[in-house]
């Protein structure tokens, strides 16, 4: 499902004394299929930009194209209902949204606001808790005696339980562990492939949106300032650090590299293996030329 | 929706009525309150409502979002104004359509009690509008201190109110925080039959609960851990500073009274 945002404009508060711009003349296309990274600053916007992606805001200025449905400053829209059973949106701190006597119950929540019937969610819960790797007990558990990172995989899996078209991740991976951070990032990237995803990921983590995203958007100032190919832009330090951003470990180690060894590598690596892969390259070349 | 709401909030600022002491305006306020009551013709409301506006004026909050923010109010205000009308039967019948009959004294009565309701509902507005929730506090605070004597606890009344104020944004933004996750599960508060929206409450609550609690908690122990141990004793990193222009606050309070005695009917 394709996402639009057009010239979009957003302002907290508007018409009173603590209003606060947001937003400013965004343009984002989000293509069917794509894994784009949202990355940006703490404050340029990254979450507000979100939120328009399933009409929990709705632009101040501008539009927003969610599938068919448009969303456009200052037209009322109604019966949002079916924009958000499509676009599923995994929140910061999801585990916070947890409310309900046992985890299944809590899973099935929100597959069945949307009219799913008990048998199928219920199912569906079964296999994401599975699928996330957690015990198959936990479902008759209460989510609070849970550990804070079983938790998190609860609420996700209670996003995922709806099958949105297009998911969207803001920091699915704050506080946890580096094992846990990579098995849920693996784990999204997995169903992006299998279920032909639309993910967005809104991130810090330049290390994730390098190895993940095949598209990345800079916000910076509450606008879209850079949009393109992960490679183009994680290559071009200069243009990151404008936008106080940092490239991702793996360039900033094949940078080392190339000046210690004096010599520059094929391509820019966005992953570990990569970079491995590169250098090791680099060095069977070097040996042959000997 | 919760964004316009202005009931205790504080707007910073640097007008006069910002500058005062807090526990002139707590006194001014109070003082008010009774004053209002000394009202009883239309000169006298009049003059309230002037003062009022007046009041406004100075604190250079503009009247377009004071009575913006105030909307729920008015609708009470409309309700009490059309009671007055239609269940008072003293004066000249001045309206009868059928069943409903305005007199004269439901009519003046009605619109006493409104402007009664508004300037008193403006100027506690325009108190917490202009002063900080933690100057308030220590108004208080100071006020009462004469009631320690009677044992009771000011100084915790005082921490209690003002951890209960400095917790209303942080509640406020995790309501939001929640009630757009469990939209976006498909959860609407905003709509359906009245039965659905109590329904759709529960997991908007019960989470808040839990982190109200989970913060409660973790702010006893950090004033622990900070060797909080209670008010004896303990001084004052922000002094109020009691001026001239407070006193003068209070005259001119009282030149109000004997104003509104002597026009009184």
């Amino acid at each position: 499902m394709d996402i639009l945002l057009k010239e979009v404009g957003y302002s907290y508060a508007k018409d009173t004394p603590f209003e606060k711009r947001a937003l400013t003349n965004v343009s984002l296309h989000i293509p069917s299929g794509s894994y784009t990274a949202i990355i940006g600053h703490t404050g340029s916007g990254k979450s507000t930009v979100l939120q328009h992606l399933n009409a929990l805001l709705k632009p101040t200025e501008g539009s927003v194209v969610i599938g068919e449905r448009k969303i456009e400053a200052g037209v009322k829209a109604k019966n949002l209902r079916d924009v958000r059973r499509q676009v599923g949106i995994v929140f910061q701190f999801p585990e916070q949204q947890l409310f309900d006597e046992t985890v299944l119950k809590d899973i099935m929540f929100g597959p069945m606001n949307y009219g799913v019937p008990e048998e199928e969610a219920s199912r569906r819960a079964h296999e994401l808790v599975e699928q996330l790797g957690l015990p198959s007990e936990v479902l008759a558990k209460s989510p609070f005696d849970l550990s804070g990172g079983q938790m998190r995989r609860v609420a996700i899996a209670g996003v995922l339980a709806m099958e949105p078209d297009v998911l969207v991740l803001d920091e699915p991976t704050a506080g946890l562990d580096p094992r846990g951070r990579r098995e849920i990032m693996d784990l999204f990237h997995q169903l992006h492939i299998q279920k032909g995803l639309t993910t967005v990921l809104v991130t810090h983590s330049m290390e994730d949106a390098a190895r993940y995203a095949d598209t990345v958007a800079i916000m910076h100032d509450g606008r879209c300032v850079v949009t393109g190919d992960p490679a183009e832009i994680f290559s071009n330090e200069e243009q990151l650090r404008d936008y106080r951003l940092e490239p991702p470990r793996t360039i900033r180690l094949q940078r080392k590299f190339e000046e210690k060894a004096g010599i520059t590598l094929d391509a820019i690596s966005l992953t570990e293996e990569a970079l491995a892969k590169n250098i090791a390259l680099a060095l069977s070349e070097g040996r042959d030329s000997e | 929706m919760m964004e316009k709401m202005i009931f205790g909030r504080f707007i910073p600022g640097d007008s006069i009525i910002h500058r005062m002491d807090p526990r002139a305006k707590i006194l001014f306020v109070f003082v008010f309150i009774a004053i209002v009551f000394i009202a009883n013709s239309a000169v006298t409301y009049g003059i309230l409502l002037g003062f009022t506006l007046l009041v406004v004026f100075l604190s250079k909050i503009r009247l377009y979002f004071l009575i913006n923010g105030l909307k729920p109010v008015f609708i009470l205000l409309i309700f009490t104004f059309l009671l007055h009308i239609f269940f008072t039967r003293e004066g000249d019948l001045l309206v009868d359509i059928g069943f409903i009959e305005i007199y004269e004294e439901g009519l003046r009565q009605g619109i006493f009690i409104s402007i009664r309701f508004l300037v008193l509902v403006f100027i506690t507005s325009i108190l917490t509008l202009t002063t900080s929730p933690i100057s308030i506090t220590d108004g208080i605070e100071v006020l009462l201190g004469p009631f320690k004597r009677v044992k009771l606890p000011v100084h915790e009344l005082a921490l209690m109110m003002s951890i209960s104020l400095r917790f209303i944004p942080t509640l406020m933004d995790e309501t939001g925080k929640i009630l757009k996750a469990q939209m976006a599960r498909g959860s609407d508060i905003g709509s359906g039959p009245v039965k659905e929206r109590i329904k759709a409450v529960v997991p908007l609550l019960i989470p808040l609960f839990v982190s109200a609690f989970k913060r409660a908690e973790d702010l006893a122990t950090a004033m622990e851990v900070r060797g909080y141990r209670g008010g004896e004793g303990r001084t004052r990193y922000r002094q109020l500073d009691w001026r001239f222009k407070d006193s003068l606050s209070l005259l001119v309070l009282a030149g109000l009274a004997g104003m509104l005695w002597y026009f009184r009917v």
